[in-house]
Parts: structure tokens; sequence; C-alpha cells
């Protein structure tokens, strides 16, 4: 009973939040309502007794990718108002085609009449209910066994994504002096010293003072 | 007043039918489409979070886990995309992404 009130505050706010981060005008509401819905999906999750995986959505998702879309939105000098021209427009043929995938959906949920299959043959059965396995022991006891290979190639699209994001963004700014250790290194008597004749009651510049980039 | 595997399915058929609204009614905002893009992802995780739940099945959960991943990857690198392009043009408006006249 208690688990059915919770999921149906938990449900209404994910789609509820999920509806206002489509709708709302400025683009910073929409990531936090995006926030919101995240947290309430972990919520759905906890009910469905994936206490890893809820922990996860709210550390990556609210701590890192949410994070990020903020970052990004704020740091963007937009004019958000002048992209939201055509709202209306667009809103019929949105309506259109969402609502037939709704439809579609639910027709087919309510067809099969889904329930849980108990014949089916399962590959990983979850940890008994009585048993000291958490969910988290479970997960791992798979995942670094069964699907090792799976979680490194995951590693291997985190790390690919990671050099990608830095190689797109990364700018070489023109007219930065930049430490160059070898030209340090290898700088010696017959480069780094220069004998200048004065001239008695004369004075000169030395031109490693005139150009200060031909000292490098 | 049980919650079964079907009240789970329409959350998430609700919650992925937003994201794919979402992509038609903020056609000029590229931020508001990726962030349709993982309201759509969520849904497909609830879904898969719920199968494993009422089938006793803890694989869903590892595939959840890789959707996440592949999910975090995803907006980081559209949302490198979206910073070098209005480096570039000074525009994140989608019909002004039209240079490689594709």
């Amino acid at each position: 009973m208690a688990s059915a009130i919770f999921f149906y505050i938990f449900a209404a706010l994910a789609v509820g939040s999920g509806a206002a981060v489509i709708l709302t005008k400025n683009p910073v509401h929409a990531v936090l309502f995006l926030i919101l819905a995240f947290f309430n999906a972990a919520g759905l999750f906890v009910l469905l007794s994936a206490e890893f995986l809820a922990m996860l959505l709210v550390i990556v998702y609210v701590g890192a990718v949410a994070v990020l879309f903020l970052f990004v939105v704020m740091m963007l000098d937009v004019d958000f108002a002048e992209l939201k021209a055509g709202f209306i427009k667009n809103a019929g043929i949105g309506a259109l085609v969402g609502g037939i995938v709704l439809a579609e959906i639910l027709a087919l949920v309510g067809y099969r009449g889904l329930t849980a299959a108990s014949t089916l043959n399962v590959a990983s059965p979850v940890p008994a209910a009585g048993s000291d396995i958490t969910n988290t022991q479970a997960l791992g006891e798979i995942l670094y066994t069964k699907y090792v290979y799976f979680f490194e190639a995951s590693g291997l699209i985190l790390f690919v994504a990671m050099i990608g994001a830095i190689v797109l963004t990364l700018k070489h700014r023109e007219g930065v002096k930049r430490q160059s250790i070898s030209a340090q290194v290898a700088r010696g008597p017959k480069t780094g010293l220069e004998i200048i004749k004065v001239p008695s009651g004369g004075s000169v510049i030395p031109p490693a003072a005139k150009h200060p980039e031909a000292a490098e | 007043m049980t919650i079964g595997l079907g009240h789970y399915l329409v959350v998430a058929a609700c919650l992925f039918t937003l994201g794919i609204f979402g992509i038609f009614l903020n056609r000029k905002n590229v931020i508001v489409i990726l962030l349709s893009i993982e309201l759509m992802l969520l849904a497909v995780n609830i879904n898969f979070v719920a199968f494993s739940h009422f089938n006793g099945d803890l694989v869903g959960q590892v595939f959840a886990l890789f959707v996440l991943t592949v999910a975090a990857a995803e907006s980081a690198i559209g949302l490198a995309i979206m910073v070098v392009y209005f480096r570039n043009r000074g525009s994140i408006a989608v019909e002004d992404i039209n240079m490689m006249k594709g």
C-alpha cells in the first residue's frame, strides 16, 4: 500500500517534470526540471529494488550530465526567446506523432496484459528476498564475470567520448607564451650569454631586450 | 492496489512520448533536443529495470547500466559539438546548421 502511494507520487512527478522540461521557456529551468525527473526516476528504481542503479542515476545524471548541461546553457550566450519561435506551429504535428506513439505503446501494453512471466529462462536471477546479498553485490557478481567484456567496452566508449570532447573543444590560441622545456635545457653558455662591447660614455640596448621572443 | 509491470511501462511510455514531443516542439533549440533525448533514454531505462524486477532477471539492470554509459558519452560529445558550433557561428539554432550542405 505504501509502495503504491510512493509509486504514484514518483510517477506523477517524473511525468510532470518531464512535461515541464519540454514546455518551459528558459533552458536553465528545463535542465532543473530534468534533474527533478531523474530524481523521481531514481525513486522508481528504488521501488523496483534496483538500488544501485538508482544511486548511479543520481550520481551520474544529476552530478555529472545535468551539471554539464547547466554549465553549457549558462556559458553560451544565446537568445532563447528567438529560438522559441514556431513553438505553436510545430505543436500540432508533434502532438500527432507523440499521440500515435503513446497510443501504440499503451495498446501493446494493454494487449499483452504484461505480467511477470515465471516460465521464462532467467539468465541471472535476482537474489532471493531473504538473502543478505545486496543488489550492488549481485550486480557486480555478474557484471565482472559474465559481462566483463561489455563492461570493458563501455569503459572504452567513455574513454573515446572523453578524448573526443577534449579534441573538439581544445582551442590553440596564437600569441600565448608557453614554457619550452627542451629549449630551456638546451640553453648553454653559447646561446645564453652574449658579450657586448659598451663604448665608454655611451650605451647599447642588448638585442634580447629589444626582441623578447628572440630569447626563446 | 498492487503496482504491476504495466504501471511502470505506462510511466515509461509517457516519458518516451514526452521526449518525442519535445523534439518536435523545440525544433530550433539544440539544447532542449538533447534534453529530450535524455528523457527518452531514461524511459528506456525504466522499462529495462521494470522488466528486470518483474521477471526476476538481473540482466536488465546490467543493460540499463550500459545504456547509462552510452547516454553519458552521447551527451558529452553532443555538448562538445554544440560548444564548438556556437564558437564558430554564434548560434545554436538548428536551421543554421547547414554548413555541410548535407
